[in-house]
């Protein structure tokens, strides 16, 4: 086995060391992803709303 | 507390202040988590010993599975102080801080529990027991989803941060039952992982440090995080000031 294969195969605790570090990763990742996409979603509502206010005072 | 001192807090406690101040810090602390992570890693996977006394390879887990465990209770003691401060001094954002840190604090204590059985099938032969360990650290979960629940069931911002700010603080009794939990119940968890005068013999000094510092890179990943989140939720509650509005006008 390669040095390669044989990292990820871990002894044959493959499923439990990536099953804990692929979901943290994800979970972080995703996490990341969210919070940024939750702040450009709220500044453009934001700024919907006070376009429309705009419109309507005129 | 000094005069300069109450300043400095009474400024940053208006959210106008912090909003650029949080903006100012995040890639700093988003910057140090990565830097810290990957050293983390690195620790321990390739400088740590493969093997920890009768755990075998599996034991990698534990750089991942103690930090979180521990940012699960150190978010939620944070979390609860600032509602609690909200609570007694009316402070607004105290209440969006731990807003802000809840999502967090659940997801952190998720990957204590998903990493724990995961570690707990190789090692103990079970992915879950009724131990005082792990059924403590699973009501702080449902500690985390109640006072998030509580609060998008409220409509009202401030009856709803009353509400959840109060089942934070009461919560709070939780975490040093966890905590501690290994020692006043005979528990299948293991000890403390960090016991200054025992681990020393037991514990190569890499897979200490390793896991001290993926716990800092934790906290760093946290804080920036946290400072994003509070600010969208600045923006919400403050939306209908004027310096919000102009804010948001000049970006579109």
């Amino acid at each position: 086995m390669s040095a390669i294969t044989e990292f990820f195969y871990f002894s044959g605790y493959a499923w439990y060391v990536w099953g804990s570090y692929g979901l943290t990763a994800a979970f972080m990742i995703a996490e990341v992803i969210l919070v940024i996409r939750g702040k450009k979603s709220m500044v453009n509502r934001l700024a919907r709303m006070a376009r429309l206010n705009n419109s309507s005072s005129e | 507390m000094g005069f300069k001192n109450s300043v400095i807090w009474l400024y940053f406690s208006s959210p106008r202040n912090f909003y650029p101040f949080a903006g100012k810090l995040i890639p700093w602390f988003g910057w140090l988590a990565a830097v810290l992570m990957i050293i983390g890693l690195y620790i321990g996977f390739f400088v740590a010993p493969p093997v920890l006394s009768d755990q075998k390879e599996y034991y990698v887990i534990i750089f991942i599975h103690v930090p979180a465990a521990w940012m699960s209770m150190f978010i939620y003691i944070i979390m609860s102080l600032y509602a609690f401060i909200a609570l007694v001094w009316n402070i607004k954002m105290s209440e969006m801080m731990a807003t802000a840190l809840a999502p967090t604090g659940a997801m952190f204590t998720f990957l204590a529990l998903w990493t724990g059985a995961l570690w707990g099938r190789p090692s103990w032969g079970a992915y879950w027991v009724w131990d005082a360990r792990l059924t403590s650290e699973l009501i702080l979960l449902f500690l985390y989803i109640g006072f998030m629940s509580l609060q998008s069931a409220i409509d009202d911002p401030r009856r709803a941060a009353r509400a959840s700010g109060l089942l934070a603080v009461v919560g709070a009794i939780n975490v040093p039952i966890i905590y501690f939990s290994v020692r006043w119940w005979n528990t299948l968890h293991q000890g403390f992982s960090v016991q200054p005068a025992q681990t020393q013999q037991l514990m190569d000094p890499s897979i200490k440090w390793g896991m001290l510092i993926l716990a800092l890179a934790f906290w760093m990943y946290t804080i920036a995080v946290v400072l994003y989140r509070v600010r969208t939720i600045i923006l919400e509650r403050e939306r209908q000031t004027t310096w919000v509005q102009e804010l948001v006008s000049s970006k579109s």
